[in-house]
């Protein structure tokens, strides 16, 4: 890459800086990409990116006035121009309600480094194997469609203030969808992943081609509540919904499920049953994310003047009971609660959840075994209340096994409401979501199994 | 008024770089290359009880190179602007259609279309609306705000506006040279509130539709001083109303939230990358599969739908697509039958269907074009009723307005809709609002159940910006045109009994 280097666009941004307070952030990033449907690839791509952020704020005698411009930028001119602007965008905004002091840090000794990167050679291994299993599912009339994503982001921040941090961020993730040959069975795996050092091609097509073996008999059942196991996958997609929707501020204005009847914050009342843990930790094994705050724009779960606050290991919910929501120091100091910031992973452990999928499978006598959600929206936002679609394989499980295939429904269901209503919990293991991985990759959850969970139509999808 | 495209967006080195790419692409043999250069400028401005929560402008800044090498694709995006980066980004292309030759078995062919030869296009508006100070914005959203917020029934007030002016330039080795601009911008303002004595909250949202218009749309583009003022009585009534009865119940329904119906349950369906299986592991399936085309009964005879590139402040609304293609307009469904898709190049090519429709589109210079959504339009009847006619036929039934909550299946079979408002109609007459509604239906039977649409002055041209689709993850914008219609039978569900409460 030429240009300048992202450590030279934050010095020479903040030298051109004339405001009051200034940070800056560039994401250096390259990601590449393989796409593919009916056992062919269908696009792919090669993509090398440099997004700088400016913020400028101006003291304005009625209160701290703030500016938040990005661009695409690699050069010194371009992030000069930038600046420009950014200080002009804050000398002409009002009062900023969230102002408060830039935050002040000692420099990562990383901060010389030079940006890290992929690229579409990442895919060497995989790409070969992937052509393999193509191989084996046309000579036994399977179809596969899938995607695999690699992406590496390094993130330089730097302040009027001092802060100089860095933090390299690898993300990437795998799924694939198997269909027989006459469409009429699906099934779909999916992992997120570093650097695809731990992702089996052909492990995962072996995978599919054994739930497609289970869906050879077919069941059809009615709306109705069933005794659902619900696969770690499913269970992230339920509560990263429920994590998005966490703002404090939200909850404190009356507008979300973790709204307190009369006024506040449910903070404190018990939400799910005992031994429940809901938590976030940019150190978590295998699911590391940035450890500070980054924030490219103010809203009601984020400030620019945060920028660079540290993160640590955060609890939502501790033991069962409500213990913090996605706050920033402004909507920490309205709710009258501790300054906990969104964090970029999600992990679920329930004191005593042990076991894997397969050994809560076989203590159902009848019920339902699904593999993911899809199309998840809120009905309702006082209840929590979902909608969505089951995907890509519901399996009937009759005396601990599975025996065959079920149709897909739609439910409607709160995350919150499950929390309190499941009867039995599998370890914790990372997982993917269908729904939201794309976007949300690091989470990691057991599998659920509720003993009602509301099937509300049948969808004809296959 | 017609404006000249951004001076400092031709100053760029667009031909410079596009000559370097496409120059490196023929030093490979390629079959088809194409350079696209975009500029996508933003802004979104966002109020909470009346002050500036937060503001953000964006600038998304750089080009892409797209081959055809022995039949396969490739793609590189880059940010840097010089010939170097453009010829270093071109070799990038060829790696990838090379690393991807191995697994693909399909040779990509693309369906012819005319040259044109440094063509230029501008959408349809009067004020660029990043001309305007943020000020400016920011005291006519406070204003707004602050009428809401005198009310009893108002708690809280949240106000939001965000605009877009995008660029695109386009060359390919064929000749054709495009430079484009287009703007859209989408205001929102939603109150809240919450019923003393049960505890219940919920809010009410403007239903002005997102538009391929400037500025002028928030000084006299609609009566925002009427539905501003509704808004604290419609959302009293909302938190006092009783909760509904599920059963099944006779809809009329307005355009401000059948536009979602029709963008669910038609666009998503009709398109034919979808129906071919290419967004399978992502967004879906297609249950109008092209076995169909031309037999396939969508809906009543009522029932006519067309795609188009081309309606006056559509937000897909553009001169030429990602791929060169004029924008056109065309049947979809024609007396409840399904007659045409959505194409683009590569799929009119593969279906021998002589040439795409032109619905290419990528979301960003870093995205490759994938075929996207078309402005999907419900046809009005031109002999057709009033709204209020349309509700006088109703024994029992709802009147539901604005969009809320929308879910659907991934063949676009099973579907639930919730909304802004729902009012009883029973009679043919209006009797107040009625809450926690859910409405579910399949997409034929729906359309299949729909009686009658509205006369030309029911019609009203709907959209969002945040059309998901592909991987990797791209945003769209897109418009959709209805009249009010009347659908017989549709079953309603009742959302506290579904939280099981």
């Amino acid at each position: 890459m030429t240009g300048n280097s992202p450590q030279e666009l934050v010095e020479q941004a903040l030298e051109a800086s004339t405001a009051d307070g200034c940070v800056v952030l560039v994401d250096a990033s390259t990601s590449a990409n393989l796409r593919w449907a009916n056992n062919t690839l269908t696009t792919n791509g090669m993509m090398q990116g440099s997004h700088v952020t400016v913020i400028s704020t101006v003291d304005g005698g009625e209160g701290v006035a703030a500016s938040a411009l990005s661009r695409s930028a690699s050069s010194v001119e371009e992030v000069r121009a930038l600046v420009e602007a950014a200080d002009a965008a804050a000398r002409q905004a009002g009062p900023a309600e969230d102002a408060a002091p830039l935050i002040e840090s000692d420099a990562d000794p990383t901060w010389e480094a030079a940006p890290e990167s992929t690229s579409i050679a990442i895919f060497d291994s995989f790409a070969p194997a992937l052509g393999d299993a193509f191989g084996r599912a046309r000579s036994d009339d399977r179809l596969l469609y899938g995607y695999v994503e690699h992406t590496v982001d390094t993130i330089y921040l730097g302040s009027s203030t001092g802060l100089r941090l860095r933090h390299v961020q690898p993300t990437g993730h795998v799924g694939i969808t198997g269909k027989s040959g006459d469409l009429s069975r699906s099934a779909w795996v999916g992992q997120s992943t570093r650097d695809f050092s731990d992702v089996d091609a052909l492990a995962l097509d072996a995978e599919l081609d054994r739930r497609l073996g289970w869906a050879k008999e077919t069941v059809a059942l009615p709306a109705g509540r069933y005794d659902t196991i619900l696969p770690p996958a499913a269970v992230a997609d339920l509560l990263i919904y429920a994590y998005w929707t966490s703002s404090a501020r939200d909850a404190y204005e009356g507008q979300t499920v973790y709204s307190k009847s009369g006024g506040g914050t449910r903070v404190g009342e018990r939400l799910a049953k005992t031994g429940v843990n809901l938590y976030s930790d940019p150190a978590y094994p295998g699911l590391q994310c940035t450890p500070f705050v980054t924030a490219a724009a103010s809203s009601s779960v984020s400030s620019v003047f945060d920028n660079g606050l540290p993160l640590g290991r955060t609890d939502w919910i501790d033991d069962g009971s409500l213990n913090a929501l996605a706050q920033t120091r402004h909507s920490a100091a309205l709710t009258g609660l501790p300054v906990t910031p969104a964090i970029d992973n999600l992990v679920m452990r329930v004191d005593g959840g042990t076991g894997s999928l397969d050994e809560l499978v076989a203590d159902v006598e009848r019920g339902l075994l699904l593999t993911c959600l899809w199309y998840i929206r809120e009905v309702d936002p006082q209840t929590l209340l979902l909608t969505g679609l089951t995907r890509d394989g519901v399996y009937l499980v009759e005396n601990g096994e599975v025996t065959g295939a079920v149709n897909n429904f739609r439910f409607n269901e709160s995350p919150i409401d499950l929390l309190e209503r499941f009867t039995a919990v599998g370890e914790t293991e990372p997982s993917f979501s269908r729904e939201w991985g794309d976007y949300f990759p690091r989470t990691a959850t057991p599998a659920l199994r509720v003993p009602d969970f509301n099937m509300s139509t049948v969808s004809q999808a296959l | 008024m017609s404006h000249d495209i951004d001076a400092n967006f031709l100053a760029l080195p667009l031909r410079r770089l596009a000559d370097a790419a496409l120059q490196r692409a023929r030093d490979f043999n390629v079959e088809h290359a194409d350079f696209r250069l975009e500029r996508l400028r933003s802004q979104s401005i966002r109020l909470r009880d009346g002050a500036l929560e937060g503001t953000h402008d964006g600038e998304d800044l750089g080009f892409a190179v797209r081959v055809i090498l022995d039949g396969t694709w490739g793609f590189a995006a880059s940010v840097e602007l010089s010939a170097e980066a453009a010829i270093r980004t071109t070799e990038e292309a060829i790696r990838v259609a090379q690393v991807s030759s191995a697994i693909s078995s399909e040779r990509i062919e693309l369906a012819p279309e005319p040259i044109y030869d440094d063509v230029q296009w501008v959408s349809s508006y009067e004020v660029d609306p990043l001309t305007i100070p943020v000020s400016d914005k920011v005291e006519r959203l406070a204003d707004w705000s602050h009428r809401l917020l005198g009310h009893d029934a108002v708690a809280h007030v949240s106000a939001g506006l965000q605009q877009v002016v995008e660029n695109k330039f386009y060359a390919d080795l064929a000749g054709t040279v495009t430079t484009q601009q287009r703007v859209r911008l989408q205001p929102e303002v939603t109150a809240h509130g919450t019923d003393e004595a049960t505890g219940r909250f919920d809010s009410m949202r403007t239903i002005a539709p997102p538009v391929g218009r400037g500025w002028e749309y928030l000084v006299d583009g609609r009566d925002w001083d009427q539905e501003l003022a509704e808004i604290p009585d419609l959302l009293a009534e909302k938190l006092a109303a009783k909760s509904v009865d599920a059963g099944v119940l006779d809809l009329v329904i307005d355009p401000s939230n059948l536009w979602l119906v029709i963008h669910e349950s038609i666009g998503h369906a009709t398109e034919l990358d979808r129906a071919l299986g290419y967004e399978a592991n992502y967004a879906g399936t297609s249950f109008a599969t092209w076995d169909q085309l031309g037999t396939l009964t969508y809906g009543s005879p009522v029932m006519h739908v067309t795609g188009d590139r081309t309606v006056e402040h559509g937000l897909a609304t553009i001169g030429y697509d990602d791929e060169g293609v004029q924008a056109q307009s065309w049947d979809i469904i024609k007396d409840g039958v399904l007659v045409g898709y959505q194409l683009d190049r590569r799929m009119a090519q593969m279906q021998g269907l002589g040439r795409s429709n032109g619905c290419a589109f990528a979301d960003s210079p870093g995205h490759i074009p994938i075929q996207r959504m078309a402005n999907v339009s419900l046809r009005a009847d031109l002999e057709g009723p009033s709204t209020d006619e349309l509700i006088s036929r109703v024994e029992d039934g709802l009147y539901v307005v604005g969009d809320r909550s929308w879910s659907i299946d991934m063949q676009r079979f099973n579907f639930q809709f919730t909304g802004q408002r729902f009012f009883r109609i029973r009679q043919g007459k209006l009797e107040g609002q009625v809450r926690d509604v859910a409405y579910q239906s399949s997409t034929t039977d729906f359309w299949g159940s729909m009686e009658a649409v509205g006369g030309p002055d029911t019609w009203v041209l709907g959209g969002a910006f945040n059309c998901g689709k592909a991987q990797p993850g791209q945003v769209a914008p897109v418009s959709h045109g209805c009249p009010s219609a009347l659908f017989r039978g549709v079953r309603i569900l009742n959302t506290q009994a579904e939280a099981g409460r």
